[in-house]
């Protein structure tokens, strides 16, 4: 009686001390898979955008700005484009996912370069191709706003370093033949819903009056604060002046030392 | 208890075992990589970066 009772209790014993195994098991198995999540997230996103930035970049063979001799110099560099203050050329439409333009910004680094790709879907535009043009948003050089998203985190991070933007800071956008050239005018820090700073006058909520567009402006949008998405962190610029591509690179690169294609594939001519 | 059972049904020795092992588990890492945390990060906006009219 006593022996049957006994063994009864270790059946009993063993079914809980099964399940609290298995439970065990399940527990860790997910406490390893939310860190493998972490790891895809924190690094693995920026290596395959990374890896996918460049290649778009590589595929664009956009024409190379001219070079020149410098007078007093015997070397030959790439010329300086001039500033041109009149209306821009205009810019075709691009259809959705195309990489149409690059964006440059000397202060985040001379080797800085990213594709601008038409559309805000974060699957198929900003995981994947990096800075994504606000579909309805006017387009580089336009009258009005020519406004993109890109992360500040992740996914190959093109604003990691929106912050450290400054007022009077050359933020450079490429088409395959004109250079704008926009100058960082202010920042602000809004909920994700404040559309208005994307609109064709920064600050003018929808279904307010637009007065008549007489600026160009630029207007950068990333998440904030880092690794969260409560709020976004705007940058506004407006346009200095463009240059077409076959005059040369626009001085603020050169003197930041930023390598344009033509000067990467310079030795080709040398070849 | 899931580990011990798996570990069991595996066939061979154990260092065929533990070789086994260590392929599932890199081909489990892949599919999580590839299919499954893309999809899982899809609700989860910890990194959206657009104004939208719609938005929280």
């Amino acid at each position: 009686m006593r022996h049957a009772h006994a063994d009864a209790g270790r059946r009993g014993g063993g079914a809980v001390s099964a399940t609290i195994g298995v439970v065990g098991e399940l527990l860790i198995t997910a406490g390893v898979v939310l860190g493998l999540f972490v790891v895809w997230q924190l690094w693995w996103t920026d290596v395959q955008a990374e890896r996918i930035h460049s290649q778009v970049l590589a595929e664009l063979d956009w024409p190379e700005p001219p070079v020149e001799v410098p007078s007093g110099s015997s070397v030959e560099g790439p010329a300086v484009a001039g500033e041109h203050r009149d209306e821009p050329p205009a810019v075709d439409d691009a259809a959705f996912a195309e990489v149409f333009a690059q964006f440059y910004v000397p202060r985040f680094g001379a080797d800085y370069v990213e594709p601008i790709a038409e559309g805000i879907d974060k699957a198929e535009v900003l995981d994947r191709l990096g800075i994504g043009h606000y579909p309805d948003s006017a387009g580089p050089g336009e009258l009005g706003n020519f406004a993109v998203a890109g992360h500040r985190t992740t996914y190959g991070r093109p604003f990691h370093r929106i912050a450290e933007l400054q007022e009077g800071d050359a933020i450079v956008v490429r088409t395959e033949n004109t250079w704008y050239v926009y100058r960082m005018s202010s920042s602000q820090i809004v909920w994700p819903n404040q559309v208005e700073v994307v609109s064709p006058v920064p600050g003018v909520r929808p279904g307010e009056p637009l007065p008549e567009l007489t600026e160009r402006f630029l207007t950068m949008t990333a998440c904030h604060p880092m690794y969260s998405a409560a709020q976004r962190y705007i940058v506004h610029a407006e346009l200095d002046y463009w240059a077409p591509v076959d005059e040369g690179i626009p001085a603020e690169l050169l003197d930041a030392g930023v390598q344009i294609q033509a000067v990467a594939d310079d030795d080709a001519g040398v070849r | 208890m899931m580990y011990g059972l798996l570990w069991r049904a595996l066939p061979g020795p154990a260092w065929f075992r533990a070789l086994l092992l260590l392929a599932l588990f890199v081909a489990a890492v892949w599919v999580c990589f590839e299919w499954v945390f893309p999809w899982f990060s899809e609700y989860v906006p910890i990194n959206d970066n657009t104004v939208e009219a719609h938005a929280p």
